[in-house]
Order: C-alpha cells, then structure tokens, then sequence
C-alpha cells in the first residue's frame, strides 16, 4: 500500500521535474512480452520509462538494477524491492552466488517485461553510448519469443548527473524504437554493434562544436 | 461600473469571443475535418478556454493567486529555456540556483512589493553573482556562452514575466482596486495582437518580413494584426487608468513590443533547431510559444504605466 503511493508519487514528481513524455516512434504500447534496453545515465532512468509506460504495462514490467547499490540501506531496499519490483543482480562476478543471466531469465519466464541498460553502468564519460556488454544477447538468445524494444532516454543526464544532488527541472523525452531481434545464427559481437545503433539511431542529433 | 462588475463584463465578452469561436471552429471541423489548419484551430481554441479557465481562477482568488500563476508558468518558460542552452556540468550548481533560489525569490519581492529590489535582482545581482557559482566549478570551456545563455533564461522566463503579476504593485491613483484588469488589459491586447496577425497573415499575407526566421510572419499580417489589436486595445480604455488615445498609445506599443519578442524568440528556436518550445500546450507548443510575445511586452508597459500614471 504505502509502496503504490509512494510509487504514484514518484512518478508524479518525475512528471513535475521533467514534463517527461514518450514518443512511441517505432512500436505501440501492447501487453506483450518485452526488454526495454535503454541508454544509462542517471538512477532516474528506469523511473523515467515507468512513468511514461502505460498504467497496465507499468505493473508487469520490472527494471534491471544492481543489487550491491539497491540492497544497502532500508530506504534503498524498500525502494528498489517494494516500490519499483526490481530484478536485482550482483555486478561484482567474484562475490555473486548466482548467474544474473539466470536470475533474468527465471524474471522473464514469470512473465515480467524487463528495463534492462546493455552499458552495464551509468554513462559519465563524453560518449553517447558505451559499448554493450553480452547481456542483451544472452537473454535475446536463450528467450526468442521476447520483443526487444530500444529506447532512448534523452537530456536525463543534465537533470542529475552522477555525484549530483539536487536534480534540474528540463524536459526529457523518451523514445521508443522499433524491436530488434538476433538474427539465425548471428554472434554477439555483431548483434552487441547492430542494437547498439539502433538504440544510437533514436537519440537526437548533435551539432558540431558541442 | 465597480472594479468586480468590470471584471465579469470583461470575462463576460471573453467568453462569448471564445464561444463564437468553438462554434465556427466545430462549423469548419464538419465541412473540413480533415484538414490539419481546422484540426490546429480547434485544439488552439480548446486551449484558449483552459488558460481563460485559470486566469480567472487566479483573479477570483486575487494578488496571490495571480503571483502563484505567474511564478509556475515562468517555472515551466525557464525550464523550456534552459533545456535548449548547452550548459555544462560545470553550471549544474549555477542552474540548481536558478530554478530554486532566483525564480521564487524574485515572486516573493513581487508579492512584498520591494520595487528597489525586483526591478534589479536579475539584471544585476543575479547577473554578476551566478556567473561566479560557475566560475568556481573550474570549467571554462564554453564560459561565456553557458552564462550568456542562462542570462538570458532567467531574463526572458523570469524577469519579464514577473513584470505581469508586478503591475499589481503599482500604486496608480484612483485606480488601486481595479489593478487586476490592467493585467487583463495587457494580456488581451498582447495574445489578441498574436491571434489578429495570425488571422490577418492567413487572409491577405504575401510579403513574408524574415523568411528565414519565421515564414509566416508577413507584412500584412503584422500591419492587419497590430493595428486591429491596437483598435482593440482603444476599445478596452475603460478597464485602465487612460484615456481611450492614451490607451490605443498604450497598445500599439505592446502590440509591437510583441511581434518584436516574437521575432528575437523565433531566432533564438531557429538557432536551437527546433520548431516549439515544448509541447506542453496542445496546439500551441510550449509555455514560452505562448509569452514570447508577452515577455518583449510586459517590462515595457510595466515601466511606461509606473513612469506616468504613478505617484
């Protein structure tokens, strides 16, 4: 109960700070089965695509978030588990118990949609996009039935950046692109380049100089 | 006529203005339902009743709920701004402040009424200290275009605006409870100067005035736009403190302080690459498509009003 408020009133502040909206450029918002990957620059990422999903779509669909961040303090916990359901996995590959991939995959055959940022970290360098990592792929190929939808999340990192506080009001846009999927036989490497473009090829353009 | 009985003869007229208009508008949709000017027209005038709705929500409510109107549409024309400036990291303080700090503190010497203060806290305090808040970050790459920028955000989105809601402060004798309608006359004259433009641009408009900058501002436009508007402008005399010559004065220079703004803010969009501000008025774009025009004349009145119907 006090987890849906507080839920409600997250949202709601998003749409207060950032007069977010979605631009649904390349797919419609169905209830079907979907990992939402999207650039990742700020904690208010995945706060931004829920709040701009549909009510429906926003109750079955779990954002990807790194365990060693949302699991260390009550506040954070009750954040990350209660209000947000997220799927929590360990970054740091010498203490986890468990494979996140399976832990992703065991989300996804629950029927969850996943938001999942293929950077494998928040983006504060001057790049645009950092390489993916193997993720996306991974979880593309072990459930094809999955849609993979990119979606660009566009001006967040000027709202609070990392080792900010205080967070500015201006508007952001979320974009989303049309699915993409692994090709018969495709590799990784090659399928990490295409998505990664396509994901590239929503965001708006840049003027030279900047 | 008391200051109350005006009022309710002015809104009175607004909305039968608005209501002629939803009429013709809902007309034009069943002959051309298809066509994308009717389909603008009708959401452009579904939006003129909301912002009608709300300015009369904050008059009915008085000098405070006037200020709090203002101050949230300047909150929303600042950040619609400041989200086309290329600022940096390094202005991340420097912006936090002038959301936070400069915006209400400026409604606030508004609502106390310290002219000294909110005539200059922007253009000078603000100016030379926010500058330094950056300066500190230690980033100079971009310096002076990142605080030029911001300036001018904080100029247009707050300064300005503000100088709307700042009319009720002005002590005019003879005049002091009907200070509310000096505001309606301002924004009737300046968004009926935009419509009337607009209109006149459609019927008879072939001489475009800045291609480059806005393609359909033409001279005919402007011409039939303003001088209507300043007719218009004549016709309100009753609502202000002037006479009806004084009034129609009073009106051709908002009216052209408007296109003015209109024109410098349509260059700063064309520079920026975009075609509206934001789109968070259906039909219209953004807060700021709606007070560019506003924003040039709302200081210049503020001052000529204060400088001769004054003690």
């Amino acid at each position: 109960m006090i987890a849906r408020l507080f839920a409600i009133g997250v949202t709601i502040f998003a749409r207060i700070l950032t007069g977010v909206r979605g631009e649904w450029r390349g797919c419609l918002p169905e209830a079907r089965q979907r990992i939402y990957f999207a650039n990742h620059s700020s904690h208010g990422d995945f706060v931004l695509i829920w709040t701009v999903l549909p009510a429906a779509l926003r109750r079955c669909t779990r954002p990807v978030a790194a365990a060693d961040y949302w699991r260390r303090g009550r506040v954070r916990r009750f954040i990350g588990e209660q209000v947000f359901d997220a799927v929590l996995i360990d970054r740091d590959p010498t203490s986890r118990e468990a494979d996140p991939i399976e832990i992703l995959l065991a989300a996804l055959d629950r029927g969850a949609s996943l938001i999942f940022f293929p950077e494998g970290t928040r983006n504060t360098t001057g790049q645009r996009l950092l390489p993916f990592r193997s993720g996306l792929y991974r979880l593309a190929s072990a459930r094809p039935q999955v849609e993979l939808v990119p979606v660009w999340i566009d001006n967040l990192n000027r709202v609070l950046p990392k080792g900010e506080f205080i967070p500015l009001p201006l508007l952001c846009t979320v974009t989303f692109g049309a699915p993409v999927s692994v090709a018969p036989g495709e590799e990784s490497g090659p399928f990490r380049e295409r998505s990664r473009a396509a994901l590239l090829a929503l965001a708006p353009a840049v003027e030279d100089g900047e | 006529m008391s200051a109350s009985q005006q009022t309710l003869v002015l809104f009175g007229g607004i909305t039968a203005i608005l209501v002629t208009a939803s009429l013709s508008g809902f007309v034009l949709s069943l002959r051309f339902a298809e066509s994308p000017v009717v389909v603008n027209l009708n959401a452009r005038i579904k939006a003129w009743w909301v912002m009608v709705a709300l300015i009369g929500l904050a008059f009915a409510v008085g000098k405070a709920g006037v200020i709090t109107l203002f101050a949230v549409a300047s909150f929303a024309a600042l950040r619609e701004f400041l989200t086309l400036t290329r600022t940096r990291r390094g202005d991340h303080l420097a912006l936090a402040a002038a959301f936070f700090v400069v915006l209400p503190l400026q409604y606030y010497l508004i609502s106390i009424e310290w002219y000294g203060l909110y005539s200059i806290l922007i253009p000078v305090y603000v100016f030379l200290l926010l500058p330094v808040v950056a300066a500190l970050r230690g980033d100079t790459a971009q310096f002076m275009r990142r605080i030029a920028e911001v300036q001018w955000g904080l100029m247009s989105s707050v300064y300005c605006v503000s100088h709307v809601p700042a009319l009720l402060t002005l002590p005019i004798p003879g005049f002091a409870d009907r200070k509310l309608l000096l505001i309606a006359f301002l924004i009737l004259v300046v968004q009926s100067s935009d419509v009337l433009q607009y209109v006149w641009g459609k019927l008879l408009g072939r001489h475009q005035i800045a291609p480059s900058l806005s393609p359909s501002k033409t001279v005919e436009g402007f011409a039939g736009g303003v001088a209507s508007a300043t007719l218009l402008g004549a016709a309100l005399w009753w609502i202000t403190p002037f006479s009806p010559w004084q009034a129609a004065i009073m009106a051709l220079v908002i009216n052209l302080m408007g296109f003015c703004g209109g024109l410098v803010m349509s260059a700063i969009k064309r520079d920026r690459g975009v075609k509206d501000w934001g789109q968070m008025i259906e039909g219209h774009g953004g807060m700021l498509d709606r007070l560019d025009s506003v924003i040039f004349a709302a200081p210049i009145f503020f001052h000529l009003t204060r400088y001769w119907w004054t003690v």
